[in-house]
């Protein structure tokens, strides 16, 4: 224990004093934030509106709701992108040596991988916390109708989804060995994965075939989750104001708060068990990675 | 383990990629408490053995034992005998020395009251104490290379190895370095394994392996190589040179000086003899390392 504690203490100290890394990983869920807001706003704001047409939908209602959407999309994209940039250490210590330095300790090389796998858990929890913090002030701002089981639901979510995140950047980090493979690993997974896993734009507005084709995608149940932990209580609230439950529950599909896999809605528990066993199943192509690296 | 028992074994040593034979059947032995010079040109194999050595690579045949233990069958007991000192700083730029000195340490299950110890002594031993709270990557060259040596000394192993511990080192630098390895050698008898591509640094060496294309040419004491691979010189002061001449001697100017080449101490003596009033003021220094090294890699000269 001593050593994996010292391990993933010397790998976080790594990862928050590293300025180059620590700052864009900082920064990037602001950006989101703020790109969200003045870019997509509108557009969300549109589409609430529109699903509620002939109703009365108030401004603060509405506000909520995209606040909701806002941040969804944003822990969803970080727990994932956040994590890649974490495991930037684990790669680095590949090129500069450091990594060889470990091997020739009497240190198991699978409590090395451990001790990295947990750090950036850890790392792409603190900066996600930090985003779901920085969220819920502007949901608050916006109106603030998160009850308290959601809120504690949203924070399993972006637990679980970083753990995933985890597990995936590891994974794929575990195949990179420079610094320019893992920069352009880093570039389009940002780039694309807020696309893939439905945070950017809802499933329902995605042709069919890609639909179903995101749907066998493990992230987008953990994009479902959160939108629905964090979406719902604004939604509800729509009833408050005369607004039909059919309506409500129409919003809810129509921006992910329940999902499809292929006309057939899958429950909450069903999200949990898919980004659960798909977690499980990284872990243990993980373990095999650290098992096939062990020795040349 | 007595002091004239061998520490480091290895037996028919072979390492294949595919059609390259990096290391292709070597045998030699590293006795406790010697310091041990493995040379070669880049691409000889020295890396690669070092790799096998410290467990980093699989072997394809041949056995490797260090104090009796095989290093595959007890990889981690082997391991924690051995201390090793990259090409390459591999602390931790960002973090200060301390906090790269502690997570090293833990990771030799060494940490509280031992670990303070421990850090102490080295810091006496390598002056480092002030250095403690700096980051890594402030350090002047010198200063990271001892930090990097008292890195690799925390868990006290049996056996250092450098790998080129001193490349792109200016000379005070890399004079304070072998100052920190021979006073580590004084207090605690620790065998060194050294490589190195400056030779005057092997000609310190209690025995030397020259290795070529993954083989060895050359097991010997310094003394014995340069007796067999190179001559001995009589530098000469105050000397005519034309003198010289009409005895036969063949000598060249080396600054104010006159150097002539023997095969060896008896020739040179016995040319002293035969002239003594020719050699006034001189010296008879053996030939240098790199001579042999020259000579050995260029396959010239008997074998040792």
């Amino acid at each position: 224990m001593t050593a994996l504690w010292a391990l993933v203490s010397r790998n976080c100290r790594l990862f928050f004093k590293n300025k180059g890394i620590l700052l864009p990983s900082l920064l990037a869920p602001l950006i989101l934030l703020f790109l969200f807001i003045a870019f997509l706003g509108n557009v969300y704001r549109d589409s609430i509106r529109s699903v509620a047409e002939g109703f009365a939908l108030s401004d603060g209602t509405v506000e909520s709701i995209a606040a909701g959407l806002l941040v969804s999309s944003l822990l969803a994209v970080c727990a994932v992108t956040i994590a890649f940039t974490a495991n930037t250490i684990m790669v680095q210590d590949k090129v500069s040596g450091q990594r060889s330095d470990f091997s020739v300790s009497p240190v198991h090389p699978s409590l090395v991988s451990l001790a990295y796998f947990l750090s950036t858990f850890l790392v792409t929890t603190c900066i996600c916390a930090l985003a779901l913090g920085a969220g819920l002030i502007y949901m608050a701002i916006a109106g603030w109708h998160l009850g308290a089981t959601d809120l504690l639901l949203a924070v399993l979510d972006m637990l679980l989804l970083t753990l995933f995140g985890t597990a995936f950047s590891f994974t794929v980090c575990s195949f990179l060995h420079t610094a320019g493979a893992v920069t352009a690993v880093q570039a389009t997974v940002s780039s694309a994965y807020g696309f893939l896993c439905g945070a950017y734009m809802p499933l329902s507005s995605l042709a069919t075939g890609l639909k179903n084709a995101v749907m066998f995608l493990p992230g987008t149940y953990g994009t479902g989750l959160l939108r629905g932990h964090l979406m719902a209580g604004a939604i509800d609230a729509m009833t408050e104001e005369g607004i039909p439950s059919a309506i409500a529950d129409a919003m809810k599909t129509g921006f992910d708060c329940r999902l499809y896999f292929f006309e057939h809605a899958v429950p909450a528990w069903v999200c949990y068990l898919v980004l659960g066993l798909a977690t499980a199943v990284l872990f243990g192509v993980c373990l095999l990675l650290v098992a096939r690296t062990r020795r040349r | 383990m007595a002091a004239n028992e061998n520490i480091i074994e290895i037996e028919h040593l072979k390492k294949y990629y595919k059609d390259v034979k990096a290391v292709d059947d070597i045998t030699f032995s590293v006795k406790k408490g010697e310091f041990f010079a493995f040379l070669g040109v880049n691409g000889a194999g020295k890396s690669t053995t070092i790799s096998i050595l410290c467990g980093e690579e699989k072997r394809t045949f041949g056995s490797v034992k260090i104090e009796g233990e095989d290093i595959e069958q007890q990889p981690f007991s082997a391991r924690g005998k051995l201390g090793v000192v990259f090409q390459n700083s591999v602390l931790d730029g960002a973090l200060t020395l301390a906090e790269n000195l502690r997570c090293r340490a833990a990771l030799y299950n060494i940490s509280g009251d031992e670990y303070a110890a421990r850090l102490n002594e080295l810091c006496a031993l390598f002056d480092l104490k002030d250095l403690l709270s700096r980051p890594v990557g402030k350090l002047s060259g010198g200063q990271r290379r001892r930090a990097d040596i008292a890195r690799a000394l925390l868990h006290r192993p049996s056996i250092l190895i450098l790998d080129e511990p001193t490349t792109g080192l200016d000379p005070q630098t890399r004079k304070s370095v072998w100052e920190a390895v021979h006073a580590i050698r004084k207090v605690r008898g620790t065998t060194v394994f050294l490589t190195t591509h400056y030779m005057e640094e092997a000609a310190d060496a209690d025995r030397v392996v020259i290795l070529d294309k993954g083989k060895i040419l050359a097991d010997a004491t310094p003394l014995e190589l340069k007796n067999a691979y190179t001559g001995d010189f009589i530098t000469l002061y105050h000397a005519n040179e034309e003198e010289l001449r009409a005895c036969g001697i063949r000598a060249e100017r080396v600054g104010e000086a006159l150097r002539i080449e023997v095969k060896n101490t008896a020739e040179a003596t016995a040319l002293i003899l035969r002239h003594p009033q020719l050699f006034t003021d001189y010296e008879i220094v053996k030939g240098k390392m790199d001579d042999v090294f020259l000579n050995v890699t260029g396959k010239r000269g008997e074998n040792v």
